[in-house]
């Protein structure tokens, strides 16, 4: 078998080394979608003749919500690499991308706290939704302090993966019980691929810029978070050798 | 059946610390694993015992048929001393403690909590609860810790006992066990190489 | 199996084992919260059943760091693992001990502090009957955060961290029984969500919690 397959990346040389040459166009790529996506969303956009100008927020607040929502995936997926496959790129991708999902999900809630202070009257209520991406935080925050807490590294692969794995299950469980428990003030989801969406081409353009400049800049910071995972794994067993050998 | 290590290599966090070890063990004999602290005594039976992943080369004996002894010796403080050694033996599946308690001379402690023991009468404990495994392979860790010298004659006496009903014993120790029939292995020769990072992969894990 | 069940009943019972804290917490949390909240009936009466659901839920996080960390101290995980039953048996049993000497006692116990709190009189039955669902879940659930945080050393606040979260499905399903069962409301559904979730939770998680314990011991 010589045929380059997509796993000779999860070799760590391999992945420094192509990492290192497509981090900046990525991080370039990220800043001009975003500048132009915010530039034009907020400029560029008329105001809704029910929200007004509040509802331009929503700039910040869907791609950030997308991207908190596809980090945990993106982390399920690595999760099951690294416990199939024991690569340890994997690993150290997924414990990368978990400070960015959780902040994300911040960003997710206090645009929506923002958002729905001139809509709803109200800085926080207990929406579905809103309950869901709470969750969702408290998720990334366990899985954020199981990686901190346990010091052989391969451990804390292995542990925060089965973590992981659990969680999602239990998150997925969660969303639906939220939903079942309180019927909700949010709006339906913004975007949807079914015919018929509510939204005007006038938003849905740039919104759509946003969610690329977003999904841009998590990958950047994603790659960047990595990276920097490996130069410190790499440190550590550099040192444990010295130790052991001295 | 016999226990045969072939090219073993095991880690401890992650890093070789004994590479290419082997030795055949054979029922009705007896083996002390020698070395320096450190060297990788404990990482190695616990590595036999099934309890870790061995980083390369074959144990010819599946974990069942291995009776694992380590430095604690999972006894219940609030439990009797019978009550510990009959939990073993139903996990086991065997019955009778008689024999093991007999053996270890804890007849007169039958009905003692095992908090108020003595740290050599807790050791001779730990090691009764091999004899009602029923297992043929004994893997011993430092087994004579705090043991006083009649107790080390009690227990070589156990061992004796075990291999000529076909049992064998792996035992790490730094003193004399008295068991002059038992061949040493000294684990020295075996230490890992260090192997000095020569490229990103190599200094990975 | 059984042996292990009836050593863990066994150190549970005797004295230093931990029984009946997680009672005394639950009875605590029932008084604190009318002193907090205001002796008001109409006001405790109506979150009686999130007061009584939060509370079993604290109560038996209480004494989970307990179920593998004494045996993780004193060798007997060690032993366990190479014993001949397999090591997902053991969590099962674990846990099954656990809610023996944490969850049942909840139950009996929570129809009399539903008095304390004002439970609606329809919502007695509802209360015993959803914790009886419920309570099994979060014992197999905390078990495997215990696997999970059992070779640390500070796990216990950690372990906290990481099992709430996954105690929130049970909590909101067990509670809307209660509630509903308290205005009269169908509860079937969600008393099947909850019963669902016992009983995925029981099956498939001694399996994740197993594969922790054996991570953590190697």
């Amino acid at each position: 078998m010589s045929t380059t397959s997509l796993w000779e990346y999860a070799n760590p040389v391999k992945f420094m080394r192509l990492s290192g040459r497509v981090l900046p166009w990525f991080a370039g790529a990220a800043a001009v979608t975003l500048v132009a996506g915010l530039v034009w969303g907020f400029f560029f956009t008329p105001d809704d003749f029910r929200q007004g100008s509040t509802v331009k927020i929503i700039f910040l607040h869907v791609p950030a919500a997308l991207v908190a929502i596809n980090a945990w995936i993106m982390m399920l997926v690595a999760s099951l690499i690294w416990l199939i496959r024991r690569h340890h790129v994997s690993a150290l991708a997924a414990k990368a991308a978990a400070p960015i999902g959780a902040v994300m999900t911040v960003i997710g809630l206090f645009t929506g706290a923002v958002w729905g202070q001139p809509m709803w009257g109200t800085w926080w209520a207990w929406d579905p939704r809103l309950t869901a991406f709470l969750i969702l935080f408290l998720f990334y925050l366990g899985y954020i302090a199981l990686w901190s807490a346990i010091e052989d590294a391969d451990t804390a692969a292995d542990l925060t993966a089965v973590l992981c794995l659990v969680g999602t299950v239990f998150a997925v469980l969660s969303r639906y019980a939220a939903f079942f428990w309180s019927q909700g003030l949010h709006q339906g989801a913004s975007l949807s691929l079914a015919p018929g969406t509510r939204m005007d081409w006038a938003y849905k353009a740039p919104l759509y810029v946003c969610m690329t400049g977003f999904s841009l800049l998590f990958i950047a910071l994603l790659l960047a978070g990595t990276r920097t995972e490996i130069r410190a794994r790499r440190s550590r067993a550099l040192m444990v050798r010295e130790r052991m050998y001295a | 059946m016999d226990l045969t290590v072939t090219d073993l290599t095991v880690a401890r966090g992650g890093v070789p610390i004994l590479e290419g070890v082997g030795f055949a063990l054979a029922p009705g004999a007896a083996l002390v694993l020698r070395g320096p602290n450190g060297c990788g005594k404990t990482t190695l039976l616990r590595t036999l015992a099934g309890l870790q992943p061995a980083l390369s080369g074959d144990i010819s004996c599946p974990p069942e048929a291995i009776a694992y002894a380590g430095h604690a010796d999972g006894l219940k403080a609030v439990l009797t001393v019978a009550e510990n050694l009959e939990f073993w033996a139903a996990i086991h599946g065997t019955h009778g403690i008689d024999a093991a308690l007999s053996a270890m001379n804890l007849n007169d402690l039958t009905d003692r909590q095992a908090q108020n023991l003595s740290a050599g009468q807790k050791r001779r404990l730990g090691l009764a609860r091999l004899m009602v495994t029923g297992r043929p392979f004994w893997l011993l860790d430092e087994p004579t810790v705090s043991l006083d010298t009649a107790s080390v004659a009690l227990f070589g006496a156990v061992v004796r006992a075990h291999l000529a009903t076909g049992g064998a014993a792996l035992m790490a120790s730094h003193i004399d066990l008295g068991l002059s029939e038992a061949a040493v292995l000294d684990l020295a020769p075996y230490r890992a190489a260090p192997r000095l990072p020569q490229g990103f992969d190599e200094a990975f894990a | 199996m059984i042996a292990l069940l009836a050593r863990d009943l066994k150190l549970a019972f005797r004295a230093g084992g931990g029984f009946g804290l997680g009672l005394g917490f639950f009875l605590i949390l029932a008084v604190l919260v009318p002193l907090g909240v205001g002796p008001e009936p109409r006001t405790l009466a109506l979150i009686a059943p999130g007061i009584l659901w939060v509370g079993a839920l604290l109560a038996s996080l209480l004494s989970l760091d307990r179920i593998f960390a004494l045996d993780f101290e004193d060798g007997s995980l060690d032993l366990l693992a190479t014993a001949p039953i397999p090591l997902e048996g053991v969590v099962a049993i674990k846990a099954l001990a656990h809610w023996i000497t944490t969850g049942l006692p909840l139950v009996v116990a929570a129809p009399v502090l539903g008095v304390l709190l004002n439970l609606a009189p329809a919502a007695y039955g509802w209360l015993i009957v959803s914790l009886l669902i419920g309570t099994p879940a979060l014992s197999v659930i905390g078990a495997f955060g215990a696997a999970l945080t059992v070779g640390l050393k500070r796990g216990g606040l950690l372990l906290s961290l990481l099992v709430l979260p996954l105690y929130i499905p049970t909590l909101i399903y067990g509670a809307e029984v209660v509630i509903r069962g308290a205005v009269g409301l169908p509860v079937a559904t969600p008393l099947l969500f909850l019963a669902g979730i016992t009983a995925g939770s029981a099956a498939l998680l001694p399996f994740a919690a197993a594969l922790a314990l054996r991570v953590n011991l190697r």
